[in-house]
């Protein structure tokens, strides 16, 4: 149980910080103009990209966390 | 110059929807008011009840200001790409409000705080470190409302009223307006602020695009006018490591401040549990698509205008888009929906600080035996002080250029307290000299970055500094300060459970 919430702390720490290293780290990956997709440059739609698995990496935390307190209530 | 298009149906509508806005705050009150006046909880937080739709819209919310609408569409407008941190810094906004504000709104519900300088005191223990971390946020509060007033300002000017007056009207507009409702009604005046501009924005972000044929031509013919403007950062992007660096560091400053701003914690802790907060972390992420789509109608503004704007009449860039290309009954409802969506949060900063102010200030230092009425009447004269006072930041260079910068100024100031608030909900360990010697050269970095661009308020340092955003830079000095002296404490066996908060508060869900 003990080493189960370490890996959910571990793997929760993993999903928030993910975003900043895509974006800060990560900016020579989207520091270019192609490919283009509907007409924006690569450096606009890795953007909207990223506002959708960001929001997918949060409820995937909030998702985990749920089904941890519902473990302790029924512990 | 062109001729006036506006007729008096116009201005009449302009004008009906913005006193519709202030009326329904002033409804707000009355139909809200509390059967006690005492109770804090009750006027500064909505007695802790909103559920997640409120409170998606009080946090969402805070990003649609004239920071969205007038400022960042400016920057694209002026310098391209660049604008885009804007989009970079909402992506990561939201984890880290998951990983800190459940912890602060469960110690803060416990405890009865109001502002994040009640916990420092508890945290640290100490009045005084409160006190430097609430007029922290409050000075940084006083750029951000300058920017809200400024764009006020711009888009009455568009609107073809006298340029001498704007600026006086637009502060007597959120003068009055937070005078009247206060901060009883903020949720009720928020939602309709909110559909105001949702509406306009979604008519905006549709046409626009649809009228210039797609994103094809408007990024292909602002690419033409972006290099003929010989500007470096042409569209779409910089190419340029070193800007890279401002980019980079400008955006992740930006999404550390934010919630560090004392208007910032109100929506959060006014919440009914940590789930909303949660939930709403999870999903106001959303909320950025409409966000970028307003940004790159600073790169279509550029093609309708046949030119590359410059860092002076950026601000011009949206209102003069709307005005081109819609009727203008139209252009009257998005100008009122911009200076709604300007005036409400300007008035939400305004109160957070004047609150911060009356609690963690008068009460703390001044007259602890003040009565609630003194508190309330002190509150509302410190409401118009601070308004007055941010006007001073609108009068500085870099209001009348790139107004973006007003914010990025206020960021850089308010990341000071980075160390105090969100490190000290992980780690008891920290003291208050520690944090405090921490602040105070975390602060001086930043009056020094300003000084080496000569205080233009811009976000970037020049030089060997790489065109780090000064709010970083001052952060890393800051760390680093409190890393030696945590230290050397470390190395004295100095080091102990600070405070009289305990860790368990932070976890324990209510």
């Amino acid at each position: 149980m003990k080493l189960t919430m370490l890996m959910n702390s571990i793997l929760k720490f993993i999903l928030l910080v993910l975003p900043y290293a895509f974006m800060v780290l990560g900016f020579g990956i989207y520091d270019r103009a192609t490919p283009y997709l509907g007409g924006m440059p690569f450096f606009y739609w890795y953007q909207i990209l990223w506002i959708f698995l960001a929001a997918i990496l949060t409820s995937t935390v909030y998702f985990i966390e749920s089904r941890e307190s519902k473990g302790k209530v029924s512990a | 110059m062109t001729v006036n298009p506006f007729n008096d149906l116009d201005y009449a509508l302009f004008f009906a929807i913005v006193l519709v806005a202030l009326f329904v705050g002033f409804i707000a009150y009355l139909w809200r008011k509390p059967k006690t006046m005492e109770d804090i909880q009750e006027w500064g937080l909505g007695g802790r009840r909103f559920g997640t739709v409120v409170v998606w819209f009080l946090l969402g919310g805070d990003l649609y200001t004239a920071y969205t609408l007038i400022a960042v569409p400016g920057l694209a407008s002026s310098s391209g790409a660049l604008a885009m941190f804007a989009i970079t810094y909402g992506i990561m906004i939201y984890p880290i409000v998951y990983a800190t504000m459940p912890r602060l709104y469960n110690v803060s519900k416990k405890r009865g705080y109001i502002t994040s300088s009640d916990y420092v005191k508890d945290r640290f223990d100490s009045r005084l470190l409160a006190m430097l971390i609430g007029l922290t946020g409050v000075a940084a509060e006083l750029p951000y409302i300058a920017l809200q007033i400024v764009s006020i300002s711009y888009v009455l000017r568009a609107m073809f009223l006298p340029a001498t007056v704007t600026l006086i009207f637009a502060f007597a507009l959120v003068a009055i307006f937070t005078f009247v409702s206060g901060l009883r009604g903020p949720a009720l005046t928020a939602i309709l602020k909110d559909a105001i501009i949702w509406v306009a924005v979604i008519a905006i972000v549709i046409y626009i695009p649809y009228k210039l044929g797609g994103f094809q031509p408007i990024f292909a013919d602002a690419s033409k006018y972006f290099a003929a403007s010989g500007s470096s950062s042409s569209t779409p992007l910089f190419e340029s490591p070193t800007l890279g660096l401002g980019y980079t560091t400008l955006a992740l400053g930006s999404a550390l401040a934010l919630f560090l701003y004392p208007h910032g914690v109100t929506g959060t802790l006014g919440s009914k549990d940590t789930k909303t907060i949660k939930r709403n972390a999870s999903l106001l992420p959303l909320y950025n698509i409409l966000l970028l789509m307003v940004a790159v109608l600073g790169i279509a503004a550029v093609v309708v205008h046949n030119g590359v704007f410059s860092p002076s009449t950026s601000s011009f860039a949206i209102p003069y888009l709307i005005r081109d290309e819609f009727p203008t009954l139209f252009t009257s409802f998005a100008y009122a929906a911009i200076v709604v969506g300007s005036v409400v949060p300007a008035s939400i900063m305004a109160i957070a600080s004047a609150n911060l102010l009356t609690r963690n200030v008068y009460l703390e230092y001044i007259n602890p035996n003040a009565s609630s009425k003194t508190q309330s009447w002190l509150s509302r004269i410190l409401v118009l002080v601070v308004i007055a006072a941010s006007l001073a930041f609108s009068l500085i260079k870099v209001a009348s250029g790139d107004i973006v910068f007003l914010q990025t100024l206020g960021g850089a100031i308010v990341l000071q307290t980075l160390p105090a608030i969100y490190i000290s909900l992980y780690t008891r360990k920290m003291s208050k000299y520690t944090v405090g010697l921490g602040w105070l050269a975390g602060i001086s970095a930043v009056i020094y970055g300003q000084y080496i661009i000569n205080f233009s308020g811009k976000a970037f340092m020049t030089g060997a500094y790489d065109f780090i955003y000064v709010g970083i830079f001052g952060l890393l000095v800051n760390l680093l300060v409190i890393l030696i002296i945590h230290g050397i404490s470390l190395g004295l066996g100095k080091v102990k459970d600070e405070g009289l908060i305990d860790n368990q508060e932070f976890v324990i869900d209510q």
